[in-house]
């Protein structure tokens, strides 16, 4: 019997708000999270979503998975796990895990000794924290790990936890990524190796385009088996229908140029959904404003879909509005993708103005745009590229 | 240093710490039980930490391996300081 993942519940916080639909309003409206070329959740506070014990035992990377995984679970209506706990798991990604707690506890290792480093300072920057506070808070039983493939790595996990339910490991997963690295250290490497934008705009496929702008968040989706789901009379939201990963094998930091791997994953995603190119309504692309990505995903799209497709289809980026979330990226773009899905409309690139040569897809550029009505199945993709070469892309169906 | 600190200065440090902790306030008291309070093993070892930033006072984890209630902590720093 086929096992299908649904998904029943959302939760995000990220620099447009707390809150998925806030996300999903705010960015198809047109607002902007990024201050001053820096996108942080500054309407984030820790104490509204955690107790103090809760505060003081994580780094802030988990503090936001875990105010998100709280909506996520409220929205799927889960007052209590509903099935045997040791069927749920937690399955977290995250490109760096607790880099501020790392380099806070560095800091007091050189300035008062070994002696006063924190006892909590390993397992609040540990990479897999997220997942496995998350899994005790909830008393979540089954599989918990953390995904790290840099801005794939929540792209990662929503695939992994969609395959763990479809194989039968779990009957329900909470999945996503969160990242908090806007730090003095994260934030001084990513400038030296020139990949954030020194002008601090995020206009992805736009000629002027010179790197990603800093942001953090979390975003998490509540998956369980299609058939548990409506027996127990569960709201659904949405279907993850296919999953692709690949790996470009070919530079630490850069893409393939003509975006050969990245294709691959969305011709894969495509396949596992059993979907043809011409049936997306919609994609949400990687769309960093990086020079390299955004070229080298135009290439991989117009080769996956077809150059006919790839023009027709409406193609944004999310990091238009909130900058670069890193290993909550994936995560939070798959909400963003499901929303948009639902409502039947693509939300615009922001700042985008300024084609640049060979980069000629419909960008969605002027304000959000409806999406074709009818009966056709509102499927899309997103595609999530990290650095090391990860390239993981997730076919997502809205609920009719 | 040690001379002039008293056990109550060491009661009232240690109870701060454990607001700290996110332990109630009005539940901490020298007969409390750190497991009813929520205060683990990780939460010990932080405030042997304390112990010996403020007073000089070496507490090792596995000093704090008996040491079940409020009174008893403080005790032992009192005893170590002395």
């Amino acid at each position: 019997m086929t096992r299908t993942p649904v998904i029943t519940g959302i939760g995000a916080v990220t620099p447009l708000g707390v809150g998925a639909r806030t996300l999903h309003e705010r960015w198809t409206a047109g607002a902007s999270g990024i201050e001053d070329g820096v996108a942080a959740c500054t309407e984030f506070e820790p104490t509204d979503h955690l107790s103090t014990k809760e505060v003081r035992r994580s780094d802030r990377f988990t503090q936001l998975a875990l105010a998100a995984a709280g909506e996520a679970l409220d929205d799927a209506g889960w007052d209590e796990p509903p099935y045997d706990r040791d069927r749920i798991g937690s399955v977290i990604g995250t490109g760096i895990g607790g880099i501020g707690t790392l380099e806070k506890q560095h800091l007091t290792l050189q300035e008062q000794g070994a002696e006063r480093v924190s006892p909590l300072a390993i397992p609040l920057l540990m990479a897999n924290a997220a997942a496995g506070v998350l899994a005790m808070r909830h008393g979540l039983e089954g599989q918990s790990f953390g995904t790290v493939s840099a801005c794939a790595a929540s792209s990662h996990s929503i695939g992994m936890s969609a395959r763990l339910i479809a194989y039968g490991d779990a009957d329900a997963v909470v999945t996503g990524g969160s990242e908090s690295t806007l730090t003095p250290l994260a934030t001084a490497a990513f400038r030296r190796m020139e990949a954030t934008s020194p002008s601090g705009i995020s206009r992805p496929f736009d000629r002027r385009r010179d790197g990603f702008v800093m942001g953090e968040g979390a975003g998490i989706l509540v998956l369980e088996e299609e058939s548990k789901a409506r027996e127990r009379g569960a709201r659904i939201l949405g279907y993850v229908r296919g999953y692709g990963a690949t790996s470009d094998a070919h530079h630490l930091t850069a893409p393939e140029p003509h975006g050969h791997g990245a294709a691959r994953a969305i011709e894969l995603a495509l396949a596992d959904a059993r979907f043809e190119p011409e049936e997306v309504l919609y994609v949400n692309a990687h769309g960093t404003s990086t020079p390299l990505n955004d070229r080298s995903e135009t290439e991989a799209l117009k080769a996956a879909l077809g150059e006919q497709q790839a023009h027709a289809v409406p193609v944004s980026s999310t990091k238009s509005t909130i900058g670069h979330l890193l290993g909550a990226a994936g995560a939070v773009e798959a909400i963003a993708t499901l929303l948009a899905l639902r409502d039947r409309v693509a939300p615009p690139t922001l700042n985008y103005e300024e084609p640049d040569e060979g980069l000629d897809l419909d960008y969605v550029p002027d304000g959000a745009r409806p999406l074709p009505n009818g009966d056709s199945p509102a499927i899309g993709i997103t595609n999530s590229f990290g650095f090391g070469g990860h390239n993981a892309v997730l076919c997502l169906e809205a609920a009719s | 240093m040690s001379t002039t600190v008293t056990k109550e200065q060491v009661e009232e440090r240690i109870r701060e710490a454990l607001i700290e902790f996110g332990a109630e306030p009005d539940q901490i008291s020298r007969d409390a039980e750190f497991e009813q309070l929520d205060v683990d093993s990780l939460d010990l070892v932080e405030l042997a930490q304390i112990s010996e930033d403020e007073w000089g006072v070496q507490v090792k984890g596995e000093d704090m391996e008996g040491i079940r209630t409020v009174g008893q902590a403080v005790d032992l720093v009192a005893e170590r300081m002395s």
